[in-house]
């Protein structure tokens, strides 16, 4: 615990950081103006239900202009000028501490801002569709424009205080989206679920602000990133530690996975949209954005990557056991941002490849959630693909696109994911020693079984036996598969094209790689390590064509139950169960918490209180004479007023003629 | 030592007029409520003239109280009608002013006990604004302690005559607990009292005089002496193990009173630890430090697990509050200005989210004629206003980015960690529990389908015996009404406060901020980051 002095920084010391002019000085729109949608939604109510959606969809629209004016002012400018900063106001200023409410435009931020603001522009689009019968759809705008303020805040922000603004408010936004469909206890305790572990992480990231503060004496990136190197081994470490934990629970990873699946509570959109494509991969966000920490500190990126293999594998294994198509998805982007998190654990060799994984997966899981959500809509709100079957006929333009997305996660070869993932799988093989092979070979495995499930899914929902032709939904209608409107249809085309040629585009001539330099630095390129470099691919596409081959094996090529077989293996009754986290945490955390506060409830008002009332019983000589006392009281109070004054006085005289 | 500005002067009075006034007009309850909301807007202007001709770049120049009043009192004991104040105290004066108008509006429809006039209830809502202005004011520590121990003559009052069932033991109990603490720190206040004659010659209660003398009295003795203010405003605040009595009292205080109780106070006794503990006791303060930190970080999670647990609506939110004193505790023993200013933001804050909060329970209450959280359930179905700021209330009692609280617990936070990172970070995990007491009774009340004795008795009654209404068509009758034009102009100006000041604290801090380094300076400690500017 240094003090430090921040007379002691020399501004000449800092890296050159141009105020944002031109274009990037209206940069304060790209916030406001879905913020303000949120808030002429929210105060406006029932007034604005017949034109909210639009005002919604609209505010985001412009939002995503603005964005991409000011990104393609920022590619006309030298790569080292790309590196920007608005100061709108000061926000927080007590003593040194200084927290300017401002923005910092660099590739980085504005990557992420055409990734929020476009796709989030379709996913309006999708919902003023998919929302249309729902009575809450003006809440449901207002929300989802709150959502996309505060995750622009998040990735805008130009210090660790802004960050903590945005990371808590898309928490909110999340809280609200999961828990929208507030009749159903479900929803409401799958929100809850949420916000309580994402809080667990923001402790983490809390105390990492606070250790900074500490020992740098300020909170602003660039101040924090030139100076770095200022700080002991040790903290750099705990600092890095505890920014990944706050990263875990955003980003759904292990241990704080488990409420991201229960995020599926909320309308599909809010899936595609939060849970998918933009606020759970802040946490890859936080890394990437912080790499100068962890580019110092080797011990902190491999418990990165260490996380991030673990959660990738996690999520694939369980993806294989649901039958309800939007938790296999959700299990599915579990995994996915695991596969984001190694990248960015391996250090600079890896950074660049999880924001490229991040875009790409940002088209192709939307894509397949909205697929998903037309799949509902088609089949009366209904999950389970045991129900499902022989879908492709019904609703050809959600089969192809979904299929596009399907095949683009699965690493179809020239497709978006292959790309990305190739690449960082190439990487983990590119670690030296041990690190190799237990990170290429885990991502590998997690590659086939992604393929697995994927297939499985696609199987399931698209091909064989129309199997809901003699069922009735829950609600006890028949099943009359038909394909959504163009309005739902449209957006599910575009994130299809993204899912098919982003990764080509991104990765022809290091297109993505050299924009984001600035920010991240060169990507390191691997040599050596466990597997060469060009082996790989043939590697990762031979695991996952076994995949789909097992796929076909066990399900393709039978009959699927309507009904859950049971009982099955261990390992399956295992992951239907989520590898047990949700019976960990009952049984290590919540269980004995209710204990504890029951507990203390009794200890405060029998002990505590107890101690108090018959410290007062004792004091007026029995309870008896206490409760004469509150029955007469004003007379005794007047009494031991008078009494208290002539104490006083002769207090004061005996002081005064002492 | 006399003249000076009279504007505190007027601000301590006119409500005290206004109580005189009010109280003799029980035969026309309209009349006395509007004469009191006149008193009570009043104030709220001059509050504001106050601010305006308060100088924060004053401070900085050496002028430690401004709009100083002094008036020989009693010139025999040194003791002196002397009010002044610095940015703390002027923050404290606004949270009052802005309350108590919200407070007589939230009250003005409520049912009164029989036998009680509304006018009553008015004209001791306005005596309590009057003294805690002097309590605030008050540089004169024996004036201090005759405020101090004069405010809880109102509030027995308020909580005994108008309060819930229990009233008579909540009422009783608030009074003796705080009684007794007024006794230990009258001690303490004649001893000091003592000490200065010693020091200076000749003895005195001036605050000014007796802080000059802080730094020559041996540590033992300040020890004695610290420990009799600390029990008093560790009661007051209250910090645990002192605070049982609270939840009965915020429980059993009509809503309005206990709005003032929690929001205002108990804020006397962070107050106190600020004005009084710190700048007269420094070397005590230091080397007591750490017990209070450990009271303090003990009342954070202690009272924030009890708060999960309660079944009661108004006591949920009093062991909210002993979990947010904590805060405020620990942020100014921690001794940076972040800390310090954090608590003080904190003390205002906590009285704007805590008084919605409470608030909006109470129209809730006011619905369903019960204070039992299991009474409630679905209610967003048919008040989603209802359930919306209640949400928002919620909110910012958590702290949530965006909301006024937030500020200042990051301020607390932050500013505590270089000296007590082991504490600092106990608080932290504090902010878990914060989530999960509000969002649990937010659901418990708010969410899932319609239930609950209190809201299906509501629709009962609505559809005639022994029928229950739909929901729609009960809302349709008004049976659970959403809120009112007047509920949410009640709701209106703290939800705009609560907003505004979460994205724009500055002129707040502004105020704060040379205060606090002055405290500093008394305190003799430099920041541990940084350099006091």
């Amino acid at each position: 615990m240094t003090p430090t002095s921040v007379a002691g920084l020399l501004a000449a010391e800092l890296p050159h950081v141009a105020a944002a002019t031109g274009t990037a000085s209206l940069a304060w729109l790209l916030f406001v103006l879905p913020a303000a949608g949120a808030l002429v939604l929210f105060v406006a109510g029932r007034r604005a239900d017949a034109w909210g959606h639009w005002l919604g969809l609209l505010t985001v629209v412009a939002s995503f202009v603005v964005g991409l004016l000011i990104f393609l002012e920022t590619t006309g400018l030298a790569p080292e000028e790309r590196t920007r900063e608005l100061s709108l106001f000061e926000w927080i200023a007590v003593g040194d501490l200084s927290v300017d409410f401002g923005l910092r435009l660099d590739p980085l931020s504005l990557t992420f801002v055409l990734l929020i603001t476009g796709v989030g522009g379709l996913i309006h689009l999708y919902s003023v569709g998919y929302m249309s019968h729902d009575p809450g759809r003006r809440r449901f705008f207002a929300q989802l424009n709150l959502f996309v303020a505060a995750m622009l805040l998040l990735v805008l922000g130009n210090n660790f205080v802004m960050l903590y603004l945005g990371w808590e408010g898309v928490g909110l936004a999340s809280y609200l989206l999961i828990g929208f469909y507030q009749d159903r206890p479900s929803a409401a305790t799958a929100a809850k679920k949420a916000f309580l572990m994402n809080r667990v992480g923001d402790v983490g990231l809390a105390i990492a602000i606070f250790l900074l503060w500490t020992n740098l004496g300020t909170l602003q990136y660039t101040e924090v990133f030139a100076r770095v190197g200022e700080m002991s081994g040790g903290t750099i470490l705990a600092i890095t530690v505890l920014l990944l934990l706050g990263a875990c629970g955003k980003s759904g990873q292990f241990p704080l996975q488990a409420w991201l699946p229960d995020a599926m509570e909320g309308p599909t959109p809010v899936s595609a949209l939060i849970h998918a494509a933009t606020m759970v991969t802040a946490g890859v966000y936080l890394i990437a954005r912080t790499h100068p920490i962890y580019d110092l500190t080797e011990t902190g990126r491999l418990v990165v990557a260490l996380i991030g293999v673990i959660t990738l594998l996690i999520g694939a294994i369980i993806g294989c056991a649901y039958d309800d198509i939007k938790k296999v998805l959700a299990y599915s982007t579990v995994s996915q941002i695991g596969y984001m998190i190694l990248a960015v654990g391996l250090g600079p060799a890896g950074y660049a490849l999880g924001i490229f994984h991040l875009l790409t997966h940002g088209f192709f899981k939307a894509g397949l959630f909205l697929g998903a959500g037309s799949v509902m809509h088609a089949m009366n709100d209904d999950v389970d693909m045991r129900r499902f079957g022989g879908l492709y006929r019904y609703m050809p333009i959600t089969f192809v696109t979904f299929g596009l997305g399907y095949l683009a996660l699965i690493g179809f070869p020239f497709l978006s994911g292959y790309f990305s993932k190739d690449e960082i799988i190439a990487a983990s093989f590119g670690q030296p020693g041990w690190q190799g092979w237990v990170f290429g070979g885990a991502a590998t495995l997690a590659a086939g079984l992604t393929a697995f499930y994927m297939t499985r899914l696609m199987f399931m929902t698209f091909f064989g036996e129309k199997r809901w032709e003699k069922l009735k939904s829950a609600d006890g209608h028949d099943y009359h598969p038909h394909e959504s409107p163009a309005v739902m249809t449209i957006p599910m085309i575009v994130l299809a094209v993204g899912s098919v040629g982003a990764g080509y585009v991104l990765s022809s001539g290091h297109l993505l790689v050299d924009w984001l330099a600035p920010t991240l630095g060169e990507l390191e390129e691997p040599h050596g390590g466990a597997i060469p470099h060009e082996y790989v691919p043939f590697l990762v596409v031979g695991f996952s064509a076994l995949g789909v081959l097992i796929a076909w094996l066990t399900v393709g090529r039978r009959t699927t139950p309507v009904e859950r077989p049971e009982p099955v293996s261990l390992p399956v009754r295992a992951a239907r169960k989520d590898l047990y986290a949700n019976a960990i945490n009952e049984a290590l955390i919540a269980r004995p918490g209710t204990w504890l506060a029951r507990a203390l409830v009794y200890f405060d008002n029998r002990g505590v209180d107890g101690v108090v009332n018959g410290t007062a019983a004792l004091l007026g000589g029995s309870s008896g004479r206490l409760r004469r006392l509150q029955t007469g009281f004003v007379r005794s109070y007047a009494l031991s007023m008078l009494g208290g004054g002539v104490l006083v006085v002769a207090a004061l005289l005996a002081v005064r003629f002492a | 030592m006399t003249g000076g500005s009279v504007l505190l002067l007027i601000l301590l009075v006119l409500p005290l007029i206004g109580a005189l006034v009010v109280a003799p007009m029980t035969g026309n309850p309209r009349g006395a409520k509007l004469v009191a909301m006149g008193f009570a807007l009043a104030s709220l202007v001059l509050t504001i003239i106050t601010w305006l001709a308060y100088s924060p770049a004053a401070v900085e120049s050496g002028s430690r109280f401004q709009l100083e009043l002094s008036v020989p009192w009693i010139p025999a004991f040194g003791t002196s009608f002397a009010l002044g104040i610095d940015g703390i105290a002027l923050v404290m004066l606004a949270l009052i002013a802005v309350l108590i108008p919200i407070v007589m509006g939230f009250s003005w429809n409520q049912e009164i006990p029989e036998g009680r006039t509304e006018s009553g209830f008015f004209a001791l809502l306005l005596t309590t604004q009057g003294l805690l202005v002097g309590v605030f004011a008050a540089t004169d520590v024996f004036l201090f302690y005759v405020f101090f121990e004069a405010m809880l003559i109102p509030m027995y009052f308020l909580i005994g005559r108008f309060g819930g069932p229990r009233r008579q033991y909540a009422a009783v109990k608030f009074f003796l607990y705080s009684l007794l603490g007024g006794l230990i720190m009258l001690a303490s206040v004649i001893g000091l009292y003592v000490v200065s004659g010693t020091a200076l010659g000749e003895a005195t209660f001036s605050w000014t005089e007796l802080q000059s003398i802080a730094a020559t009295v041996p540590e033992s003795t300040q020890i004695w002496l610290f420990l009799g203010f600390f029990v008093a405003f560790a009661i007051k605040a209250p910090l645990v193990p002192f605070h049982t009595w609270l939840p009965d009292a915020g429980a059993e205080a009509p809503i309005g009173a206990g709005v003032l109780l929690v929001g205002v106070l108990d804020k006397v006794g962070t107050f106190g630890f600020l004005r009084y503990c710190l700048p007269l006791f420094p070397l005590a303060s230091q080397r007591l430090a750490p017990l209070v930190l450990v009271l303090a970080v003990v009342g954070i999670l202690y009272a924030a697990l009890l708060a999960v647990a309660q079944s009661d609506l108004k006591r949920f939110v009093s062991y909210t509050s002993i979990a947010h004193f904590g805060f405020i505790a620990l942020g100014i023993f921690a001794f940076s200005s972040q800390s310090l200013a954090g608590a003080t933001l904190y003390m205002v804050n906590h009285g704007i989210t805590t008084g919605m909060l409470f608030i909006v329970i109470g129209f809730l209450i006011v619905r369903g004629g019960s204070r039992l959280i299991g009474d409630y359930g679905g209610v967003h179905k048919l008040a989603p206003l209802l359930a919306g700021t209640f949400l928002l209330a919620g909110l910012a009692s958590l702290a949530l980015p965006g909301t006024n609280s937030f500020v200042s617990e990051f301020l607390v936070l932050v500013g505590s960690y270089p000296r007590e990172p082991v504490y600092t970070i106990l608080a932290t995990v504090g902010i878990i529990f914060a989530a999960l007491y509000v969002l649990w009774v937010y659901q418990q009340t708010m969410q899932g389908p319609v239930r609950g004795a209190a809201v299906l008795g509501a629709l009962e009654r609505a559809g005639g015996p022994g029928t229950m209404i739909a929901p729609e068509a009960a809302a349709k009758k008004g049976a659970f009404p959403d809120l009112s034009g007047r509920e949410l102009a009640v709701l209106t100006p703290l939800i705009v406060l609560i907003i505004a000041l979460g994205f724009f604290p500055g002129p707040v801090l502004d105020v704060i901020n040379p205060s606090v380094v002055a405290t500093m300076n008394e305190v003799g400690l430099a920041d541990p980051v940084g350099g006091i500017r």
